[in-house]
């Protein structure tokens, strides 16, 4: 789908936040970006995203780049229009994208389905708790039907609990859209339990350090599971080395 | 008790004011007390509040110019670089410069002397509505502007879906403060052109009085531009609750 081929990001000010950094998707792939703070998985995901471009190397997609809605993207944050509904929110990239109303509901409730927040359709931002803002939030980018979506830690401001049950959600979601899924993150224990692909850059100025694959299939049982203990120790050995 | 407060206690001084009036025998032309006061304006309503309605009138109008002008102008500002470069020293400059001193030339060219209030009082309200809306244009969160670019919207659909509704709530605290501003503006203005001899507005009523020394006509005039405040303030801060509201639970 793309190669990323030694791409390098240098900031006005200084700051060289990738370095020959390079990275291949290939459809419906599941990769997990994991690096410390500061390494620049933002930065290549924006890169990605064609929000921002790099200064060297470059960006190759296999099918030409996509149009716009051909990629979602999900924030750390939800980022929702705090005066819209769900379903407003989750209507906007079909709106830019020159739909109408009625004909793009069918396809926002199916993705507010999809999320699990069938009922909620009505409620605003601010009346859904954070990981409902959330769920939104991944309605809003699967809506286009992409076939790259990128999260960047989307998770990362959620307890616990409603961590674990967005990721088992969102693997569920991957299986039925079918899309390449990167997903940036700070935790091991993430990377392990959704990734097919844990990628670990180096710290700043980032680089692809290694790759790790997965033939986990996660499900309730999967953390408790030897060779779920197996990869998080590999990971986090890899990712020991990558720091050193 | 706690609700009743607040009228309690004002009941508590006015009786206080006019029994110290009376006890200490203060001659009303130095301070009347509240019933003297209350008398001044019984003995001639309807001109106070002709007086008080034009006094509305220039600040309503002036409100609603500062409105047009300051949303518009922040929005264009907001658009392009070159506006903004163009534009903020200026609303600067018009914001520090003392009212009272320029009213004189604005009634003098603009000549005919409502018009000229209007002006005056615009001119006052014009920067809490430029600024607030300004800011509330760029309030949106980088990531909802990423968001837009994402899915190609051009910069007028990014205007019309993103930062115009950012800056609603903006934009109406700015009218409250614009509110308190273009009443001060078209007393300020009154006041100017009252003593070149254009009689009308509350302030004016102000000035006759104290000519004359017929405090209780000046106190009744304060207290009912004390009131036009109050109420201007209140009224504009429940509409934008109500707008915000509206749009929050429609
Ligand atoms: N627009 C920018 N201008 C200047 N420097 C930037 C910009 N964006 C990022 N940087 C810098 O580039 C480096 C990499 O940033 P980036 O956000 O990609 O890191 P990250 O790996 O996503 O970190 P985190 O895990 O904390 O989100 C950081 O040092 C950051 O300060
Ligand atoms: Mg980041």
């Amino acid at each position: 789908m793309l190669t990323v081929n030694n791409v390098g990001r240098r900031f006005p000010g200084g700051v060289e936040a990738l370095r020959d950094a390079s990275l291949r998707l290939t459809e419906s792939d599941f990769v997990a970006l994991l690096g410390p703070s500061g390494c620049g998985k933002s930065t290549l995901l924006r890169l990605i995203a064609g929000l921002d471009q790099p200064d060297s190397g470059r960006l190759a997609w296999d099918d030409g780049p996509p149009e716009p809605g051909g990629i979602g993207y999900v924030f750390q944050d939800a980022t929702l229009l705090p005066w819209a509904t769900a379903e407003d929110n989750v209507f906007l990239p079909l709106r830019l994208r020159g739909l109408s109303r009625d004909a793009a509901m069918p396809r926002v409730h199916a993705a507010l389905h999809g999320v699990g927040l069938a009922g909620f359709e009505k409620s605003r931002p601010r009346q859904l708790s954070g990981g409902m803002r959330m769920r939104v939030s991944i309605a809003r980018a699967l809506v286009t039907k992409p076939r790259l979506l990128l999260m960047d830690e989307p998770f990362a401001a959620l307890d616990e609990f409603t961590r674990h049950k967005l990721q088992a959600d969102l693997l569920e979601v991957w299986h039925q859209a079918g899309c390449t899924v990167v997903f940036v993150t700070h935790s091991i224990y993430e990377a392990a339990f959704l990734a097919r692909r844990i990628v670990l850059m180096t710290p700043r100025p980032g680089r692809i350090d290694r790759e790790i694959a997965s033939s986990l299939t996660s499900g309730p049982e999967t953390r408790l599971a030897p060779a779920y203990a197996a990869l998080v120790a590999e990971i986090t050995r890899g990712m020991g080395e990558a720091l050193r | 008790m706690m609700k009743w407060a607040p009228a309690l206690f004002g009941l508590l001084a006015l009786g206080l004011w006019e029994a110290a009036v009376r006890i200490a025998e203060v001659p009303v032309y130095q301070l009347p007390g509240p019933i003297a006061i209350i008398g001044a304006f019984v003995a001639d309503p309807l001109g106070l509040l002709q007086a008080l309605a034009s006094t509305l009138f220039v600040t309503f109008a002036a409100l609603l110019v500062a409105s047009v002008l300051g949303a518009g102008m922040a929005a264009g500002m907001s658009a392009s670089r070159l506006a903004q470069a163009a534009i903020q020293p200026w609303a600067v400059a018009l914001q520090v410069t003392p009212l009272p001193a320029i009213a004189p030339l604005i009634i003098i060219w603009v000549g005919e002397p409502l018009v000229a209030l209007i002006v005056c009082a615009t001119i006052v309200a014009f920067f809490p509505l430029f600024a607030n809306t300004a800011t509330g244009l760029a309030s949106a969160p980088p990531e909802l502007n990423d968001l837009f670019r994402l899915y190609g919207a051009n910069r007028w659909r990014t205007m019309a879906l993103l930062r115009v509704p950012a800056a609603l709530p903006y934009f109406l605290s700015g009218l409250r403060i614009s509110g308190g501003l273009a009443l001060v503006g078209a007393v300020v203005a009154e006041l100017v052109a009252g003593s070149g001899g254009f009689a009308s507005g509350l302030a004016y009523r102000i000035l006759e009085s104290s000519f004359r020394l017929e405090m209780p006509r000046m106190f009744a005039a304060l207290v009912l531009l004390a009131l036009a405040g109050i109420l201007i303030n209140f009224g504009l801060g429940a509409l934008g609750q109500a707008i915000l509201k509206r749009r929050g639970a429609a």
